[in-house]
């Protein structure tokens, strides 16, 4: 046994790319499953959420212009990482939620798992949801699913990982950029997460990952005008009726989830993918 | 030969107007709890007749009805059997064209051209599409035997009546449901003929029931907590009073909202065509079009000659009866609805853009208002910024394709949007950059049940029409 000091780390929000510190210089303690001290998480403010908005917003043309094969690419990449962080992620799961050993790890594969699975996705959405329509005229009409924009994440409040992937992979695999508000009580691992997305292909801003009070800053992204979706699976549930009317202040697309969390070791169908894409239709005359 | 412009009025009687229109209620036409509306003719002020509205009592009767012809009946009857139903009602729209057509445009003061070329046609066209999926639905991309999700409500506008009416019905009965549907105060009459169709197909009582009345009865039947599902089209600001009012329900909601679409004119485009699809895209039902092509941003190196070519065509529209065959713009279809397009006009003119107006004779009474084409429009103007839902066309120009795709996607709406040039490419890479649910390339104005249709932004969310379109009508 080493006697030797641990170098403890600070744990930062992830935006645009980089690792702020809150704006506001605030922090705030996360605990494990028993209530023992972990870490010190930078508490997000309003000034962060419209920053990360930002961030997301110029992201956006770049991330949805991408040829949906090289995103494929770079997600699948991320895959890579998340497995090289394997033991990582068991050991934050474990801390986070609580339970044996072995649920941390199958919860890590199921993950990494899921995240494959999304990352495969990327250039088969247009093939599924897509169309070409049969029109009554001499013209060639096709539909194309297209990325809603700046979607706006609450995070899961019990699934630290497995439930952050399974809302966070469908949203970014479709081409949208993201702002994603983490588990408030068990951010560690999408903190870690955001350290794998900082040294993947990702481009910074895609995914912003913003720690704090859920309570505090939801309705700070619910009302802003440059968010197109919200997806409220994380938030407080006597939340959500106040967030889907400020929502409504610009017409926003909400995923809201009723009732418990639901159980993400369930294999998904294409209903997140869906959820947040536009569906365009493209017209021309047929002629000589 | 005498070629002076002889009147080719299609004959009033054809409409079968009564005097009295009734609600149908539960399969039966009765009378409703609110004060009676009297629809009156836009192209002359004339009441046409009066009509039955709900009250709160009404609607609680309607959505009860409903209910239990979704529980007993619709909900549980075989798609096969449901799409019989549908097709039925697709046919008897098709025989009674004529006087659904004349109709409309009595009602609502469009050119009968259109209520008989596109209107009727294309609302006939959308039962007969969707009749065919209510027992296909496990091959609709959603899963194995997706269910319904109970009663909806529908609050459709004024702009196309019957079309709408049938844009919500269709996709509706087809995937299981049963409806309660609101058509606009000041056009209910087409929706309340359609009722007597649904009647005459032995459709079960309750599966849909028609309420005429005001944004009250709206109100009312989309806050009704009977109801399931939630879908309206009209203005953006009631689609914001309505999402706002569903916050927290649960209950699945579609919206399709306004629009501010950029009609763009690249050097290019065979202009002469183009200027037959900025006029079909502004002046195509008196402007009433929530897609309509309302900011026409064309590249300054042909802008004057683009503007000189519209000009003169626009002034060889013909605006007047509506029950003229000839006639190109019909009736504006309210006083209220009149005086917006005023004010916004006017504000055009404050504002120091260069105001056009077609020196076209306009009947002495009725809403009319002569098409109008304004230039030297910037962006910051109302004119460029609100929607206008009028013949009014605002004119702003582009150099760069790159200019010209932000100033497109340069509002807070996304409905639609047209591109014009002759260049194949630059058509895919500027319908790529359109933050618009629709786009048309080299036309404009197309409408099909097979293509899905809705917007983007705060144009609203959901589609109708095509297979995307069933999403709204199924619990997935």
């Amino acid at each position: 046994m080493s006697d030797r000091l641990a170098v403890a780390k600070t744990y930062k929000l992830y935006l645009g790319g980089k690792f702020p510190r809150s704006e506001s210089g605030r922090t705030y303690q996360v605990r494990d499953s028993r209530g023992t001290f972990l870490a010190n998480a930078a508490q997000a403010s309003r000034k962060d959420v419209r920053d990360a908005v930002v961030a997301a917003r110029k992201a956006f043309g770049g991330w949805s212009g991408a040829t949906a094969y090289n995103r494929g690419q770079v997600l699948y990449r991320v895959a890579e990482l998340l497995e090289g962080r394997r033991e990582q992620f068991i050991a934050e799961v474990a801390a986070s939620e609580g339970g044996q050993a072995k649920r941390a790890q199958a919860v890590v594969d199921a993950a990494i798992d899921r995240w494959v699975w999304y990352a495969g996705w990327t250039d088969k959405i247009a093939t599924v949801l897509g169309a070409a329509n049969p029109v009554a005229g001499p013209y060639f009409s096709f539909s194309v699913p297209e990325p809603t924009g700046v979607v706006g994440i609450c995070a899961p409040q019990s699934s630290s990982l497995l439930g952050l992937v399974s809302v966070l992979a469908p949203v970014i695999a479709s081409g949208n950029t993201a702002v994603l508000l983490t588990s408030q009580d068990r951010p560690l691992p999408a903190i870690t997460l955001s350290e794998v997305l900082a040294t993947s292909d990702v481009p910074g801003g895609v995914v912003n990952i913003l720690t704090g009070r859920t309570a505090e800053l939801a309705p700070w992204l619910a009302a802003h005008a440059d968010v197109n979706a919200l997806d409220l699976t994380g938030a407080p549930k006597d939340t959500i009726a106040d967030l889907e009317e400020a929502a409504a202040g610009t017409v926003k697309r909400v995923l809201a989830v009723r009732g418990n969390e639901p159980d993400w070791t369930k294999q998904p169908d294409v209903s997140r993918l869906r959820r947040f894409l536009e569906t365009k239709t493209v017209w021309h005359p047929m002629g000589v | 030969m005498n070629w002076e412009y002889a009147p080719a009025p299609e004959s009033r009687a054809i409409a079968n107007l009564k005097p009295n229109y009734q609600m149908f209620v539960d399969g039966q036409f009765v009378d409703g709890g609110g004060e009676p509306l009297k629809s009156i003719n836009p192209a002359t002020e004339e009441v046409l007749a009066e009509v039955a509205t709900a009250n709160a009592e009404d609607v609680d009767r309607a959505v009860k009805a409903a209910r239990r012809a979704y529980d007993k009946v619709w909900g549980k009857m075989p798609g096969a059997e449901r799409a019989k139903y549908i097709f039925r009602i697709a046919r008897m729209i098709a025989e009674r064209s004529r006087e659904l057509a004349v109709l409309e445009s009595l009602d609502n003061g469009k050119p009968i051209k259109e209520s008989r070329d596109s209107d009727v046609p294309i609302a006939a066209a959308h039962f007969f599409y969707h009749a065919g999926w209510a027992d296909k639905l496990d091959y609709a991309g959603y899963g194995p035997d997706p269910k319904p999700l109970g009663v909806a409500g529908q609050v459709i506008p004024w702009n196309f009546p019957l079309l709408m009416a049938a844009w919500k019905l269709a996709p509706a009965l087809a995937c299981g449901n049963t409806v309660v549907l609101k058509p606009a105060e000041t056009t209910p009459l087409t929706a309340l003929v359609l009722a007597e169709i649904i009647r005459d197909a032995d459709l079960p009582p309750g599966v849909v029931n028609i309420l005429p009345g005001a944004g009250d009865v709206g109100a009312t039947l989309t806050t009704h907590p009977g109801i399931d599902k939630v879908a309206f089209t009209g203005s953006t600001e009631v689609g914001k009073l309505i999402q706002r009012s569903l916050a927290g329900t649960g209950r699945k909601l579609t919206l399709e909202l306004g629009g501010k679409a950029a009609n763009i004119v690249f050097d290019d485009a065979p202009l002469d065509q183009a200027v037959e699809g900025i006029v079909n895209g502004i002046f195509f039902n008196q402007g009433h079009v929530c897609c309509a092509g309302s900011r026409l941003l064309v590249q300054e190196s042909v802008a004057d000659e683009v503007l000189e070519k519209l000009r003169h065509r626009v002034s060889t529209l013909r605006v007047g009866d509506p029950l003229d065959k000839n006639t190109d713009v019909g009736a504006i279809n309210s006083a209220e609805q009149l005086a917006k397009i005023r004010e916004l006009s006017a504000s055009g003119e404050e504002e120091g853009a260069e105001r056009w107006t077609s020196p076209c004779p306009l009947p002495d009474k009725g809403f009319f208002f002569a098409p109008t084409v304004f230039s030297q429009v910037s962006q910051s103007m109302r004119i460029a910024r609100e929607e206008i839902f009028g013949p009014v066309l605002s004119v702003l120009t582009f150099r760069t394709p790159d200019e010209a795709v932000a100033k497109a996607n340069n509002t807070p709406y996304g409905l639609s949007a047209g591109i014009w040039t002759d260049k194949g490419s630059r058509i895919l890479w500027m319908a790529n950059k359109m933050r618009a649910g629709v786009v048309w390339a080299n036309t404009f104005n197309r409408f099909d049940p097979t293509a899905p249709f809705g917007g983007y932004q705060e144009s609203g969310f959901g589609r109708e029409g095509g297979r995307a379109g069933l999403e709204a009508y199924l619990d997935v």
